[in-house]
């Protein structure tokens, strides 16, 4: 059988205002009926603009300006605007990243898929309908038939991911073009899809171009895989060999920062430093007496507290209850159970992972432990005395300073109208940190190197600044009040692994210098696997389990953990061979 | 410097539109001769229109000076009371811009005040600011100026009140354009509050007012200015309703608005000059104005480019 999809030497290019910008550069790629070709990168490796290309919809004023691609035998490119247009619906379709923006909230499902159906095939409407209902049978909706005249707001996001998938499949496509469909879900969720996804490749000998940037994923699910970076193609192959064996560098440091479940390393060797080097006047530039070696002697010079006995932060039986708000009525709104009977310990030194799924609570605990959610019920110690909840903390509560969070949006945590010396600046002026203006700076310098910026980062803007360095910024942020205890609130789930890979060994290095007590939040059984001493688990705010991390990962007691723990993407398959 | 120049033209986003949109450059020009125009008034107008003795009964209804029985002294022609028209119209539009100005920075900041305020505590402080705004949104702003300008010469006795006629025009006109800062500093500082680096303040204990000063502040000036921008024109073309009504300014002072109701009385008995005038300069201010403000929110809303 001959190719399904041909691309040769494909190079997209955008004219901007700051001159030509080549998105992609010389790509090929095949792809066979029935297979699952991953496309891999970080942002910016042009996987979106490929996809983009082929299905002809390259937003403006991007165009094609080499190369060629091929389905079927027939090349795109040469076709008409009318002809592209036809052969999009009929053999090519897309399934995107969001299902909540990628249906219309508007109608229901059925007029969704039965518009489809027809509008690419002479169907009655019933015939339409019934076609529907099989697709949505296919891709394993439940009760079908029934939830055909809902929409889309009442499907969950696994369910109307699903139906997406069958839009989709509306006008039996031999190509589909899945751009990072499993992003947004949850791992139980993404496992489903992906099964999916396997079984229609199988099944109906659709081929599938998947981009994504989760190399659990693509070791997951793929037959063969390439590996982008900056719109130049790394590395292709079969996904066994590129993964298990990768030849370029670039693969085999992108495969050492993905974060395994199986061992805790204590660092992550061999990644990729690529910050976009700087000029070295850049690099040079230096506030007087301003080193790494001063920011660490500064923040040990803090006073400590040295109570080794006991947790340094211990929760009990902490409830939070959210009202919907009503003003000016009497009586509460409706109540949502946030967080119902936590019990938890941080040892002094330590790292708590808390391990949880969207909606199980885990921002709210850490809301709750730094004052900004109101517990309805609990107590929380710090250090062995009662810490106030909520409100009744005092703006000049002494925890304001020990305790400090890194947060997860490193782009809406920074205010963009602040340089950077006034954001990191801003803790050492308010508790009173620097004796004058000169030392002040000196600090925020020194901090600065101390995370691995060029010092004269403080000059600029956070907008100058990419996900990872704003992320090492404002780890920087929160040293400089000289903590004792960080809440870092899914720190590297918006960075790319590489980066993330450099942001875990930044902030293990600064646990061991400074003996900080971490409680460390996020969705990635992986990476809590990397970081933590010890684990718990959330559900529905609830707590599940409470275990040694070791002992946690190498078999977890509670039904829910387990079931987590198999469903996420790992690369076994292939480093066991 | 010249690579400052071309990176500068480059790199920043307003510059760089600015520069391939000739419509605002236009109007920018046009807004900026008006502001020199008005803020150089005693230097380049001929005569000095408030003063009594410039000028003489018997020039009065000289048309411009291109036209048949035209006056070469008055380049546009003369009023009812023989005042030059050319002066009238620069010092009238000196008022006009200082009345606006004025009146838009008191709005400015009372209503950015109270939206920061209702947007950042929320609950019953931002139900009650809103509802107010509801109000007085409710009224014509024109009916609003009446109402303080109707209460000022009840309160005021008469020498105070034309002493302070500015300062009651401003109130007026101001507490007419409050609401539209009021509410979109609300809306937006809503979607700020939440943002992470907010919250890290909120974690430190800073005060709510630097929070708010700080922090919010310049992260919602962008949409501020285009209202601040577009209700320039508004408040310009309500000074000139309320001086047209004969509630503006002092007779003796004439405004653009002033000069348009004198020359209305006249505009049957062919003396068109007199209205025609005055009613296209503040046209082209009004348009200029108008057109910056439609730059400033395409370049902040790149949806709209």
């Amino acid at each position: 059988m001959g190719a399904l999809l041909e691309v040769t030497d494909l190079t997209v290019q955008y004219p901007t205002r700051f001159g030509l910008f080549t998105a992609i550069e010389g790509i090929n790629l095949s792809l066979e009926p029935g297979q699952i070709h991953g496309l891999v990168g970080e942002s910016g490796a042009g996987k979106s603009t490929i996809g983009a290309a082929i299905i002809g919809l390259i937003p403006s004023p991007g165009y094609v300006a080499q190369g060629d691609i091929k389905l079927l035998g027939q090349s795109l490119p040469e076709l008409s605007q009318k002809a592209y247009h036809k052969l999009r619906g009929a053999k090519i379709s897309m399934i995107f990243q969001d299902p909540q923006t990628s249906l219309n909230p508007l109608l229901t499902i059925e007029d969704q898929l039965v518009e489809t159906i027809r509008q690419h095939s002479g169907h009655s409407y019933q015939e339409a309908r019934d076609k529907a209902v099989a697709l949505l049978i296919e891709t394993g909706l439940e009760n079908a038939q029934g939830r055909m005249s809902e929409y889309p707001h009442q499907f969950s996001g696994g369910m109307r991911q699903r139906v997406v998938i069958a839009l989709a499949l509306c006008t039996d496509p031999d190509l589909i073009i899945a751009d990072e469909p499993t992003t947004a879900l949850d791992v139980a969720i993404q496992a489903q899809i992906l099964d999916l996804i396997r079984r229609l490749a199988n099944d109906r000998g659709v081929g599938f171009l998947l981009i994504t940037h989760d190399i659990g994923v693509i070791a997951e699910i793929t037959d063969s895989v390439s590996v982008l970076r900056g719109g130049k193609l790394m590395e292709e192959g079969k996904t066994a060999q590129v993964l298990g064996h990768p030849r370029h560098d670039y693969t085999k440091a992108l495969m050492a920062a993905v974060p395994r479940l199986e061992e805790k390393l204590d660092r992550f060797a061999n990644i990729l430093s690529d910050e976009p080097s700087l000029p070295t006047p850049e690099l040079l530039w230096k506030v007087d007496g301003a080193s790494d070696q001063f920011a660490t002697d500064w923040l040990l010079a803090g006073e400590r507290h040295t109570a080794s006995d006991g947790p340094v932060l211990s929760v009990r039986d902490l409830d939070v209850t959210f009202y919907t708000d009503r003003q000016f009525s009497l009586g509460k709104g409706t109540a949502v159970r946030a967080l119902q009977g936590i019990s938890l310990d941080v040892q002094p030194g330590q790292v708590l992972g808390v391990i949880g799924e969207s909606g199980s609570g885990k921002s709210t605990l850490a809301k709750a432990i730094v004052g900004l959610v109101r517990p309805s019920a609990g107590r929380i110690e710090f250090n062995g005395s009662e810490l106030p909840l909520g409100r009744e903390r005092a703006r000049t509560h002494p925890s304001r300073r020990k305790i400090q969070m890194v947060f997860q949006d490193p782009y809406s945590s920074l205010n963009n109208r602040r340089k950077i010396e006034d954001i990191i600046g801003e803790p050492i002026r308010f508790f009173d940190l620097a004796r004058d203006k000169g030392e002040q700076r000196r600090i925020v310098a020194s901090v600065l190197d101390l995370v691995g910026m060029p010092q004269r980062a403080m000059l600029k803007f956070p907008h100058q600044f990419s996900g990872g360095q704003r992320q090492r910024i404002a780890i920087a942020r929160a040293l400089v009040a000289r903590p004792e205890f960080l809440i870092c609130d899914e720190p590297t789930s918006a960075l790319d692994v590489s980066i993330q890979a450099q942001i875990l060994n930044l902030l293990k290095d600064l646990q061991a210098q400074f003996g900080l007590s971490i409680l460390f939040i996020s969705h990635n059984l992986a990476v809590v696997r990397q970081m933590s001493d010890h684990v718990v688990v959330l559900k529905s705010g609830k707590l599940m389990e409470s275990k040694n991390s070791d002992d946690f990962f190498a078999g977890p007691g509670d039904a829910y953990s387990r079931r987590l723990l198999a469903e996420t993407p790992s690369l076994d398959l292939l480093l066991g061979a | 410097m010249l690579t400052w120049w071309r990176r500068v033209r480059i790199e920043n986003e307003l510059i760089y539109l600015f520069l391939r949109s000739p419509v605002t450059q236009v109007a920018a020009a046009i807004g900026l001769l008006s502001v020199l125009g008005a803020l150089f008034a005693p230097l380049i107008a001929p005569t000095n229109p408030y003063d009594l003795a410039s000028f003489d009964l018997l020039d009065s209804f000289l048309p411009p000076a291109w036209v048949e029985d035209g006056d070469p002294r008055f380049f546009i022609g003369t009023d009812d009371q023989g005042r030059d028209l050319l002066s009238s119209i620069l010092y009238g539009a000196r008022l006009s811009l200082l009345v606006g100005l004025s009146s838009v920075a008191f709005a400015a900041v009372l209503g950015t005040g109270l939206g920061l305020a209702a947007g950042y505590f929320g609950g019953r402080l931002d139900t009650i600011v809103m509802r107010i705004a509801d109000v007085q949104l409710s009224l014509p702003a024109i009916l609003t100026a009446l109402l303080v300008d109707g209460v000022a010469r009840g309160i005021l006795p008469r020498e105070q009140h034309d002493e302070l006629l500015l300062v009651v025009l401003t109130v007026a006109i101001g507490l007419s354009l409050w609401v539209n800062f009021a509410r979109t500093a609300r809306a937006s500082t809503f979607v700020e509050r939440n943002k992470e680096y907010v919250q890290a303040a909120e974690i430190m204990g800073l005060h709510p007012l630097r929070i708010m000063a700080v922090a919010i502040l310049p992260n919602i000036l962008g949409p501020l200015m285009v209202i601040g921008t577009v209700d320039l024109a508004v408040a310009i073309l309500l000074e000139a309703t309320l001086s047209f009504l004969g509630v503006g300014v002092p007779p003796n002072q004439p405004s653009l608005g002033t000069l348009i109701r004198i020359g209305t009385e006249y505009i049957f008995s062919g003396e068109w000059w007199i209205v025609i005038f005055p009613s296209a300069a503040l046209i082209v201010m009004i348009v200029s104005v108008n057109i910056m403000g439609d730059f400033f929110r395409a370049v902040l809303n790149p949806r709209l480019r």
